[in-house]
């Protein structure tokens, strides 16, 4: 899960990690309001999931409060790559004489944790990784030994940071960082730019933040964080059902069983030639209300031309999807074409089932290529 | 032969008495799969349709020998239940359970990977030596024994793969499920490294998925140490970037971990990649009848 800068910041604030003061605002006089309270000149920033919203107008000085109204109407509705500005942060304006940079990742690959730290901040880190690898100093954190003091060291020193001021600051911010990404359970913790002021005071003036899905029943004050309005209507009903769905650009609604023959599916419909509308899991369920869910939020997108059912039953039984496929068309009246594969186990008794009811619109085809074609012809 | 789980397998299953562990424990020794303890704690003393139950692992590998250990418990219980069957001297520990974090599979990998002792997933299907013995949830029906061995991210891509090896004639050594989770406790280095191994198997099959970097560590890997055929098949090439496609794991971050990039990394090393699971048991098949 994604978190927006401002909740980002909230949670370095927590672990004491110093931020700006600011304000939320989901409206122009809101952001008046806020930028009365802050006083000062300020910066109306776009709240959204996704990056370069500075080139796209979505970061704005403001000198007052009628400007910061003014400036929050012109970024409140602005479209960043897809994604619809409904919320602004206003916070005091900083004086900046240096941009680093600082991250943690959870490396995969390395089974650890990675830290990140370079004086050239402000810009994408994968820029710095390649044009000047030598000002970049990482680190890999063994989780069992955990942070430990020396760390923080050898990345300020690695970095080049040799100001006294500076390397004090930013030792405990390096520290303040492991425990916010551990605590947090974050996949990705990053400070981009993390700034010094004239005064010599060390700030986080952005925030990235990923938190793993599968750890916040431990932190349910991050569960709370989840923008329901932000996702795509399709994916916010997803959600609601419990389904498994990934919404994609095509016409070819996918429904298969398991997360890897449920993207093999999706890649077949384009091999077919057709576009897939849609990634959705049912899962190692399959009984009626599985089913119908699933089929509500595929049909919820109107570009569905045609669906694609693709089971391969282990411990699914093919024939316990075929009843639920026949339940669901009855609940529903679906009167978009539908192309059903059942293989595995019972599968002869799944497709006994649906050819004994034959509905319309119902299509049984043998292999997973020919239904994938199938769908494709019925989608053009 | 066959690898990982064979009939020297001696089976307890952590979480027997709740219904997944108990409908999936009694299969697999209905397979053959030597099934000599369950642990419940708290529920030590009683039996599963004759399999006894212990309150600890420890107990279940003092009176009843196990050496290797299913996990069906809880997301937030399952890394104690791993722990403890490490701890206990297990040297295989077979983890079906999803949903568990990240963080915890970190700690987990680090401190088992010291110990020297061999997991499978979690967010897996289990391992298949078909004949021999079955532990987790494949549908061991599916499958029939053979020189092909088979390590995959997925489940039910696994079976459909699996399915038309058969429909081809063709089984299985092994069919090992190593998980969809972002950290896992083996990937797929361990199980080439034991195909590469064992006698029984002439043919290897990789079956990976978007995210992450496994299928290009297992590429270097093929290329310095495997001498038997390997072919593989990727999931994911239409996948957007951003998106978690139904595996914790499979998503691709930035630009890294693309089906592209790692379809590209296998046949710079002269892996075959399929493009759709059909295909991929074709050339599979090819590859065999050509081998043998």
């Amino acid at each position: 899960m994604d978190l927006y800068e401002y909740q980002g910041k909230e949670l370095f604030e927590r672990f004491g990690i110093p931020v700006s003061e600011g304000r939320l605002a989901a409206t122009p006089q809101e952001a008046r309001a806020a930028a009365e309270e802050l006083g000062g000149p300020l910066v109306v920033k776009a709240q959204v999931l996704t990056g370069g919203r500075g080139k796209a107008g979505g970061v704005k000085l403001a000198d007052g409060a009628d400007d910061a109204e003014a400036k929050a109407e012109d970024i409140l509705g602005l479209d960043i790559n897809g994604h619809v500005v409904r919320k602004v942060w206003i916070e005091r304006a900083s004086d900046i004489s240096k941009e680093y940079y600082l991250s943690i990742t959870f490396d995969r690959g390395a089974k650890k944790p990675l830290y990140m730290l370079t004086t050239e901040g402000g810009i994408k880190i994968e820029q710095v990784a390649e044009e000047n690898p030598d000002a970049l100093a990482r680190l890999h954190v063994d989780v069992l030994e955990g942070f430990q003091p020396y760390q923080a060291r050898r990345l300020v020193y690695g970095a080049g940071i040799d100001d006294p001021n500076e390397q004090k600051q930013i030792l405990g911010i390096v520290e303040k960082l492991y425990r916010c990404f551990v605590e947090s359970d974050a996949m990705l913790t990053e400070i981009n730019p993390l700034i010094v002021t004239p005064d010599g005071d060390v700030r986080a003036l952005d925030s990235k933040f990923t938190v793993d899905d599968s750890a916040l029943f431990r932190h349910p004050d991050i569960a709370e964080m989840r923008d329901v309005e932000a996702a795509d209507p399709q994916e916010r009903l997803a959600r609601e059902k419990g389904v498994t769905y990934v919404k994609l650009d095509g016409s070819v609604g996918i429904l298969g069983n398991g997360a890897g023959l449920s993207m093999s599916t999706v890649d077949v419909v384009v091999v077919a030639g057709g576009r897939p509308a849609n990634f959705c899991d049912l899962g190692g369920g399959g009984d009626a209300q599985g089913v119908v869910d699933a089929l509500e939020v595929i049909t919820s997108d109107e570009q569905v031309r045609s669906i694609f059912f693709n089971i391969f039953g282990g411990i699914t039984r093919c024939d316990e999807v075929a009843r639920g496929i026949l339940a669901a068309l009855d609940q529903m009246k679906i009167e978009l074409p539908i192309v059903v594969r059942l293989d595995g186990t019972n599968a002869e008794e799944g497709r006994r089932i649906l050819a004994e009811a034959a509905p319309p619109n119902l299509y049984v085809e043998p292999t997973m290529l020919e239904a994938a074609q199938r769908a494709v012809e019925l989608a053009a | 032969m066959a690898v990982i789980v064979d009939n020297d397998t001696r089976l307890v299953v952590q979480g027997l008495t709740g219904s997944e562990g108990r409908f999936h424990g009694l299969r697999n020794r209905n397979y053959g799969t030597n099934v000599v303890a369950g642990v419940t704690p708290g529920k030590g003393g009683q039996d599963v349709e004759g399999i006894p139950v212990f309150n600890t692992v420890a107990e279940s590998v003092t009176a009843a020998s196990a050496n290797t250990s299913l996990i069906f418990v809880p997301a937030r219980f399952a890394t104690d239940a791993i722990y403890e069957a490490v701890d206990a001297g297990i040297g295989t520990v077979i983890c079906i359970t999803e949903h568990i974090p990240a963080h915890d599979m970190l700690r987990v990998y680090t401190y088992i990977r010291g110990k020297g002792a061999t997991m499978i997933g979690p967010n897996c299907p289990g391992v298949l030596s078909p004949g021999k013995a079955n532990v987790g949830i494949i549908p061991a029906e599916i499958f029939s024994e053979g020189g092909i061995g088979l390590v995959s991210r997925s489940g039910t891509l696994t079976y459909q793969i699996g399915h038309e090896l058969t429909q081809l004639g063709l089984g299985n050594s092994t069919i090992v499920g190593i998980g969809g989770d972002p950290v896992v406790g083996s990937s797929f280095i361990d199980p080439l490294e034991r195909f590469e191994a064992d006698p029984e198997t002439e043919v290897i099959v990789l079956v990976g998925e978007i995210g992450g970097d496994e299928e290009e560590k297992a590429a270097r890997y093929v290329q310095e140490h495997v001498t038997k055929p390997v072919l593989a098949y990727i999931a994911g090439f239409s996948a957007p970037p951003g998106k978690t496609m139904g595996h914790a794991g499979a998503i691709i971050s930035g630009s890294a971990g693309t089906a592209q990039a790692k379809k590209e990394a296998l046949e710079a090393v002269g892996i075959e990649v399929g493009t759709t699971p059909t295909e991929v048991a074709r050339l599979v098949s090819d590859r065999f009848r050509i081998h043998s």
